[in-house]
This record gives C-alpha cells, sequence and structure tokens, in this order.
C-alpha cells in the first residue's frame, strides 16, 4: 500500500484516497474548434509513461481534495504532491532529484 | 519437431525418458526477417505460428524481452469465456473459443484445455437485470450462455454459499458452459514449439530498443538489445508495456497500464468444479489441475509497471471468496504476484494497422486477454499478411475513439477496472 502524502495533510495511506489520472490535460477553452483527431487526443489518448508521471489524487476519506503527484511508475516511488493549479516540479525539486 | 503421442511417451517411458529433444531452437538473430514480432507471449507466439502456417511467411522471428509466456501469459487466471454483450465482441471471442476447442490438436500440444463452465454471479437487482440481458444478447449472437436461479446455481456449483443472510446474496447467474479454463504456459510452449517447427526463430532475452523508419515513414527494422534487426513488417503485442514501445514510433494510443493481481492457495484435492465470477463482490475463483485455487480480482487503482500491486487488493479479493465459499476461511494462500493489463476507454481491445505503415499492433485487451489467445493471435497474423484487417477485428481499430465507433464492454468485463 502507498503511502501518499497528501499536501493538505500529511502522509496517509492508499485506501483513503482515489485515483484520477494522468494530471494537467486542460478542457479546451475554445470546445467547437477541435476536430475529431484533437478531440481524441483530449479524451482518451494518454501517455501511460514508463517513469516519472504526473497523476491527479483525491483525498476522499480526507480534505476530499484533488491534488497531484509525480510518482515513478516504474518503482511507484512518490517523487512529490502539489496542490491542483500549481505547475509540475521541475525534475531537480523531486524526491532524489533527476527522475 | 519431434511428435508427441501415447507411442512416444510409451517409448520414452520405456527407455529412460532420455530421447526427449528441446521443443525448439535458441537461435542468434539474423540481420534481417520478413517480419518480427516484437513480444514472446501466447498472443506473439501465435502470431508469428499462424503467420507462417496460414501464410506461409516463415522467415520471421519473435522477439521476447525475458523468457517467453513469462509475462501476462503466465500470470492470469486461465480463464476462456466468450459471453461479451456486443456482437462485434461475442464474435471475436468466440472466434477465439472455436480455436481453443481445437488447439491441443492442432499444435500437438496439450493445453489442458478444460470447458468446466464459468458461472458469472448476480446479487443485485441491476445484476440480474444486466446479466439476462447479456444472456438473451449472447442467444442472439449464437454464444451459449443461459441464466440459472440460486438454487441451480448450487447445483452446478456445490461450493457455492446461496444464504440469504449474505452481506451481497446470490440472487442467480449467468453461465456459459463453454467457457473453462487451460494452462497458460503450455499455450506458450505449444505454440513456440509449433512456430519454431515452422522455421520461426524465437528470441528470448531480446529486448527493442528502438524502431526504425525510412524516409517514407515506413518502419525498416528494429533496435535490440542483441543488435539491430532490418525487417518491413513489425506486429507489437507487447501487453502492458505496448504504450512504451509504441512510443518508439511516435504511435501515441488510448492506453492505460495498470497492475492486475491473483493469488494461489496450497494445493488441494478436487473440491471445485468450474469457474465462478462476480463483478460486483470482486472475485473470481477456479482449481486449478494442481490442486490450487487461483484467484482475482480488479486491478490496483493506479497505473503502475511494476507487476506488483497493494496487499489490500488481495485481502478484499478474499473477503469476497470467504463470504461465497466459507469452507475456504482457513485455508492457507501460498503465492500472489501481478501483472501490467494494457486498458482501453471502452474495454475492448485493439488489433489494427497503425497510421505508420508496416507497423501492426495487437493491445488493449486489459484484463481479459488469456480468453482471446488464439483468436488475437490469428487476427494479428491476417492483419499483417494481408495488410488489411480481418472482418472479425475489422472493428477493433485506433480510429473508432477519434470515429465514435466505441465498443462498450466495461459491463461484461468480469472485474471493475
Amino acid at each position: 500500500m502507498l503511502l501518499i502524502t497528501c499536501p493538505y495533510c500529511g502522509p496517509r495511506p492508499e485506501l483513503e484516497f482515489a485515483y484520477g489520472g494522468q494530471a494537467h490535460i486542460a478542457r479546451p477553452q475554445q470546445p467547437a474548434d477541435l476536430n475529431d483527431d484533437a478531440w481524441a487526443e483530449h479524451l482518451y489518448m494518454r501517455d501511460n509513461a514508463k517513469g516519472a508521471h504526473a497523476e491527479r489524487w483525491r483525498h476522499t476519506h480526507g480534505c476530499a481534495r484533488f491534488f497531484n503527484a509525480v510518482r515513478d511508475t516504474g518503482s511507484d516511488r512518490i517523487l512529490a504532491t502539489y496542490e491542483t493549479g500549481t505547475p509540475r516540479p521541475a525534475a531537480g525539486d523531486l524526491v532524489g532529484g533527476a527522475a | 519437431m519431434q511428435k508427441f503421442s501415447a507411442f512416444s511417451l510409451l517409448r520414452e517411458g520405456l527407455s529412460g525418458q532420455r530421447g526427449w529433444q528441446a521443443q525448439w531452437r535458441s537461435p542468434e538473430p539474423k540481420r534481417a526477417y520478413d517480419a518480427v514480432i516484437i513480444g514472446g507471449g501466447g498472443h506473439g507466439l501465435g502470431a508469428a505460428y499462424y503467420l507462417a502456417k496460414e501464410h506461409g511467411l516463415t522467415n520471421i522471428a519473435v522477439l521476447e524481452k525475458g523468457w517467453i509466456g513469462g509475462g501476462n501469459t503466465g500470470r492470469n487466471t486461465t480463464i476462456i469465456r466468450s459471453n461479451y454483450l456486443f456482437q462485434e465482441s461475442s464474435t471475436l471471442y468466440d472466434h477465439a473459443m472455436k480455436l481453443w476447442e481445437n488447439l491441443s490438436q492442432s499444435l500437438n500440444y496439450n493445453v489442458m484445455f478444460s470447458q468446466r463452465g464459468v458461472l458469472m454471479l448476480a446479487h443485485t437487482v441491476h445484476d440480474v437485470q444486466v446479466f439476462k440481458r447479456h444472456v438473451h444478447a449472447n442467444r442472439v449472437n449464437g454464444v451459449d450462455n443461459e441464466w440459472l436461479t440460486p438454487e441451480e446455481a448450487k447445483d452446478f456449483c456445490p461450493p457455492l454459499n446461496i444464504e440469504p443472510g449474505m452481506r451481497y446474496p446470490v440472487l442467480g447467474g449467468a453461465l456459459q458452459r463453454r467457457g473453462g479454463t487451460a494452462r497458460h504456459d503450455a499455450v506458450a510452449w505449444g505454440y513456440a514449439r509449433a512456430a519454431d517447427a515452422l522455421g520461426v526463430d524465437i528470441i528470448q532475452n531480446c529486448e527493442v530498443t528502438g524502431i526504425r523508419r525510412d524516409a517514407s515513414g515506413a518502419v525498416s527494422g528494429v533496435e535490440t538489445t542483441r543488435g539491430p534487426i532490418s525487417t518491413r513488417k513489425i506486429g507489437v503485442s507487447a501487453a502492458g508495456h505496448t504504450s512504451v514501445v509504441m512510443g518508439m514510433a511516435g504511435v501515441r494510443l488510448p492506453l492505460e497500464s495498470y497492475p492486475l493481481q491473483a493469488l494461489v492457495s496450497e494445493p488441494i484435492k478436487p473440491v471445485f468444479p468450474c469457474v465462478v465470477m462476480s463483478n460486483t463482490i470482486h472475485a473470481y475463483i477456479s482449481q486449478s489441475d494442481k490442486g490450487e485455487l487461483v484467484i482475482g480480482a480488479g486491478t490496483d487503482i493506479y497505473t503502475s509497471y511494476t507487476q506488483r500491486g497493494g496487499l489490500h487488493v488481495n485481502a478484499h479479493t478474499l473477503d469476497a471468496i470467504c463470504e461465497l465459499f466459507p469452507q475456504f476461511r482457513r485455508m492457507r494462500m501460498l503465492r500472489n504476484w501481478g501483472g501490467i493489463v494494457d486498458v482501453t476507454p471502452d474495454r475492448s481491445p485493439i488489433i489494427a494497422k497503425t497510421p505508420v505503415p508496416g507497423l501492426y499492433v495487437n493491445c488493449g485487451w486489459g484484463t481479459g486477454g488469456f480468453k482471446a489467445t488464439p483468436g488475437a493471435a490469428h487476427l494479428l497474423a491476417w492483419t499483417m499478411a494481408k495488410d488489411e484487417p480481418h472482418p472479425i477485428n475489422a472493428p477493433f481499430t485506433i480510429e473508432r475513439f477519434r470515429d465514435g465507433y466505441l465498443i462498450d464492454e466495461a459491463a461484461a468485463a468480469a472485474v471493475a477496472h
């Protein structure tokens, strides 16, 4: 079980959280301008990275707030957690430096 | 190929078992092949077999990063069924089922295919309505499936607890009698042996690190840890690592890779006659011929490539197993493990050409790829050989996500994911 540090509540067991998939996918500003390829990219295509992966989590059974994490999907080690709306931390700011 | 028969078994038995040959070669990779399959699981080995057997393409190689059958082929819970909801899906999975029914004979290899029946339990009014709809849809599509009352379900599977006092009482079940299990290692080995006999090179410990493309954009070869290999046709059958491999050719796919765990008990005498699955309370169970209870459930909640997951997911599964089968409460579990499954948004696979000429993909099987092994292999081979899909896999494109032709099997996938 992962130990996840909620930016608002501190470290908590994985059981308290829900997973929200890849982070930083912004809704299109002008939906009517998107063609079918762009919609498919927005709705369905995902990085599915092996390595550092920015993703959304929700502290469902705690503060109930969404936040973001960078996790190494090759080891499940969580490299950073940060508040929604803030940019993804640079590689040098992650746990253990560059990932 | 040394043919297996009752006579060869007897002869070797009488001569101290010293006459058996290796079942496939371990060749050095050649500089060039007519086609290369990336991924030496059941799907990839099977595709190589059908390419050689049905399409006459024998100068081909299967490249496997580790050892054949060491990925999801050796990590699944061996359940086979074809009772999916939509016509596209039931046609696809029943194509595989029909190949399963003759596979041991075709390959001269006992894959221990056992049509012991797959019983999917309903625990809520909603489940009952959905499963009855599935039963009717399957029968319209020519796939066997029948509705059982709780008492009929218990007759079919005597260990089942149908007491009304359960937290999630059994309200009935959908039974596919043609469903069952097969020995998953034997599937990989049987295909490997048969493909090798037709001239296919099976190259293990050979990781693909790059996909080469020529000036027109078409594939021209692969880079591997055992040197470059030239080829004009590449079939990717890499399960959980499909996104990684396809990324080497610049192709993005609608996939997310999740850990799916399974576990087995200590081996015991035969106690369990069939396969029982419950989507609602997250568990499925069967008994292997070795005697172990083979148990699985849903994926972990987050994407990962680690081939492991949280122990609490297994504990949750065992909660459900102990409720359905109270007699197993004191059994000890021997081993647990994870595999990485590539899940599409509509829970249906992709077997298709890609935007890159000469590059073909078989992926997105999520938690249900083993049951489709012969079918997926057969259709990938067809698509690679003819450079166009077979009518059965024609709907299972990448473009369906752009064009809105999703094949939404989220409810038919036996586990929530």
